[in-house]
This record gives structure tokens, sequence and C-alpha cells, in this order.
């Protein structure tokens, strides 16, 4: 038990590595602040091809989305770093990141969003339209927010699952949270900075994972 | 050299891919059985809290629940570097593989325990009634008349999340499992040269588009989009 405590629980030498792993968490958070929005985008973007009326641009999105499910985040993150350079394309790993988890995120966003705009009774866009509303304003200010509030546990769900991809960027050596713990571990030969890193993403993650089970609950159907 | 001339030279090495296609197969088995052992565990797992769930003991589900949401929260690299380097320093030894197994499986086992979950609750409470009143026990019940339209309504929202977490074999690379990823950029740095990377990125997307369709098929079959 005593060992135990020793190694994962450590409280000096986490309070040692806190200074270390909260600049970690700065440029997590930093990850996040840029990662969530082009992924909402993108999503946004990917579900506008997948529903459109041409059917080049929803094969397009239908491949893009397939692939890029299919395509684990990881191994994408490696070949932008490491693969491009070969090409004599130079990527700093911040801008392999945005780019591996921009195309990750963009497809399963537009997947969410596409189920989400689905989900709205074709009768809602034609009372929109015969009010004189055009298509895009009916999309705008009908569809999408009845799309958004159907599939918001899904969004939210896929939102977590984004920022615990963060962690991956530790793989190439982005500076982040886990990066920072697991230097700290190798520094100190103890688990407890990685312990506190977990502490870190359940302060973050937590409460969200709350509300989402909140959610699902309320609008399942009864 | 044009552009295409380098491509082909940086992805579609021959020689290269020759050279390394053998390891990295080696490594397509040992993801492919990683990813397999993953999946049943973590969905027998997650069946058998959900059951365990359905019993109503309150300390139990309480505890249940904050297990399941912490896992639910944790990065699974996270999870998969403190047992990694944890465990040993405590005098647990097991191999890097097994320590993959054991976190994925205890993540998806979390997931699918609440997919299961809201299988079980979205079952009429009237089939619960008639069951019993046809004297059956209440495990009976949950075996032969709930559990299976349970697991039913559970399996088209478990694929997406069980491809997700079955793709994180991926990660056994940063601790030295040597599957697909990890063979491939052992490779790369070998041959200078980025073919094994092209070799891997197929091999994952062959194993995982069927998968990725099958799963569409499976929704649109099961379509009940709330309205």
């Amino acid at each position: 038990m005593d060992a135990l405590i020793q190694e994962f629980f450590n409280v000096p030498i986490m309070v040692r590595v806190a200074p270390m792993i909260l600049r970690g968490l700065t440029e997590t958070l930093l990850l996040c602040v840029i990662l969530v929005p082009i992924g909402a985008l993108g999503g946004l973007g990917t579900m506008l091809l997948a529903t459109s009326a041409n059917r080049l641009a929803r094969g397009f999105a239908v491949v893009f989305i397939d692939l890029f499910r299919s395509f684990p985040p990881l191994v994408l993150l490696i070949f932008v770093y490491s693969g491009l350079p070969f090409a004599g394309v130079r990527v700093s790993p911040l801008l392999a990141i945005c780019v591996a988890f921009f195309l990750n995120a963009s497809s399963y966003y537009g997947e969410i969003y596409r189920a989400g705009v689905l989900s709205v009774p074709h009768a809602q866009i034609e009372a929109g339209r015969s009010t004189g509303l055009t298509a895009g304003q009916t999309f705008l200010y009908v569809t999408l927010p009845q799309a958004v509030r159907n599939v918001l546990p899904e969004l939210l769900s896929n939102t977590v699952e984004l920022v615990k991809l963060t962690t991956l960027a530790s793989v190439i050596s982005a500076p982040e949270l886990l990066h920072s713990a697991d230097l700290a571990r190798s520094l100190t030969y103890n688990s407890s900075p990685l312990v506190l890193a977990a502490l870190i993403y359940l302060v973050l993650l937590w409460p969200v994972v709350r509300v989402i089970r909140r959610l699902e609950h309320q609008l399942a159907p009864q | 050299m044009s552009g295409l001339d380098r491509f082909v030279a940086t992805f579609l090495d021959l020689e290269v891919g020759l050279r390394y296609g053998p390891q990295i197969l080696e490594g397509l088995v040992t993801t492919v059985g990683i990813g397999l052992a993953v999946v049943a565990t973590g969905l027998a797992c997650g069946l058998a809290l959900a059951v365990l769930r359905a019993f109503g003991m309150r300390p139990v589900n309480f505890l249940l629940i904050q297990i399941v949401d912490i896992l639910r929260a944790l990065p699974p690299l996270v999870v998969v570097l403190i047992i990694y380097f944890g465990l040993p320093s405590v005098g647990v030894v097991i191999p890097s593989a097994v320590v993959l197994w054991l976190s994925l499986s205890a993540i998806l086992a979390a997931f699918s325990e609440e997919v299961f979950w809201a299988g079980i609750t979205s079952t009429p409470t009237g089939q619960w009634m008639a069951a019993r009143s046809t004297g059956l026990s209440f495990l009976q019940t949950l075996c032969y008349v709930i559990l299976p339209q349970a697991v039913r309504v559970a399996i088209p929202p478990l694929t997406n999340r069980t491809i997700a977490i079955t793709k994180n074999t991926a990660l056994g690379s940063a601790i030295g499992v040597n599957e697909i990823l990890g063979q491939a950029t052992s490779a790369e740095a070998f041959s200078a040269n980025a073919t094994p990377l092209l070799i891997a990125s197929v091999l994952y997307v062959l194993i995982f588009i069927p998968l990725v369709i099958a799963s569409h098929a499976l929704e649109r079959r099961h379509a009940v989009w709330r309205r």
C-alpha cells in the first residue's frame, strides 16, 4: 500500500513538478482553443457537402468522412508530421497537429451534424421557405438550431474526444500537458506526475461527461 | 526532380516496401489480435457491468457510475502510460501488449456499459411486468426478455464507439508494442523513407473501412433519430 502511494500519489513530487505540468496545461488549453473551433467549422463544411444537392459533393463528403473515420488519429498525425518532411514539406509540430486533427475532427463533427440535419422534419424547411425565408436563411434560422439541439450530447461528447486527442501530440514531442507530465516522470523516476496530469484531465472533462450524461437522459425517447 | 517523382520516391518506393513489408504485416497480425481481444473483453465486461447495474444496488451503482465517468473522461494514452510505467515500480511486470489490451478494454467496457444500460432502460416497463407475471425470475426476465431487446438497440451506437476505441491500438507504438504503426515507424527510421508509413495507413484503412461502412448500414437499418 505504501509502495503504491509512493509511486502514484507522491505529493512532494507532485508539488515539485507542478510548475512544469501547468506550463503543459496552458499548451493543451491553447491546442483546444485552436482545434475545437476549426474542427467544428470543418465539420459544418463537411456536413454542407454531405447534404448538398450535388452528387459529386455528396460522394466526396462520404469518402472523406469514411476515410478519416477509419484512419487512427495517431497514424494520421505521424503521417503528417514525419512523412511529409521526406517529400520536402517541412511542418512544425503545431501545424502537423492542426492539419491531422482538423481532418479527423471534421469527419466526426460532419457526420454528427449530418445526422442532426436529417433529424429535422422536412416540413420545417417547407414551412420556413413558405414564410418567405431564403434557403440559406431557412437553414441558418430553422434547420441548424434544431439540428444542433438534437445532437447536442453527441457534439459535446465528440468535443471531449477531441480534447482527449490532444494527448497524442505528446508522441511527436509537442509540449502539451501529457508530454510535460511524461518528461517529469522520466526526471523523477516516479509515476505521480502522470497521475497529476490524469487528475487535471479529470477536472477538465469529468464535469462535461456528467453534463453529457444528463443531456442524454433528458433527450432520450420516452 | 519533379514533384510527382519526388512523391513516388518518398511514398511509393517499391524496394523499401518489399524489404519492410513482411515486418509491417507481422504488425498487422498483432494489431488485429489485440483489436479483437479488446472488442471481446471490452464488450463482455460492459454488458456484465450493465447487468450488474440492473440489480439496482445503490452503493454499487454509485461506484460503478463514478468509475465509468472517470474512464470516459481520461484520455486513453494517459491510462496506457500510467499502467505501463507505474505497475513495474510496484512490482507488477506485464508485457506492453497486455497493458494496451487492459487499458483499451477497460475504456471500451466503460463506454459500452453506458450504451447497454441505455438499451436496458429503453425497454418498456410493460415487458418487465409481463415477463415477471408469467413466472420468470428477475434474472430470467433480464436474460431472456430484456437483454435481447436491449442489445439490439445498443448495437448501432456501439459500433461507432467500438471502432474509435479499437483504432487506439495504434497507441501501442508509444509503449513499444510491435503493432502496425510501431513496425512502420521503426521501418521508416531505418529506411529514411515514408513508404512504410503509407503501407501502414493503407492497412489501417483496409481494416477499418469495412467496419465503418457496416456501421452506416446498421445505423440506417435501426435509424431511430429522435424527432
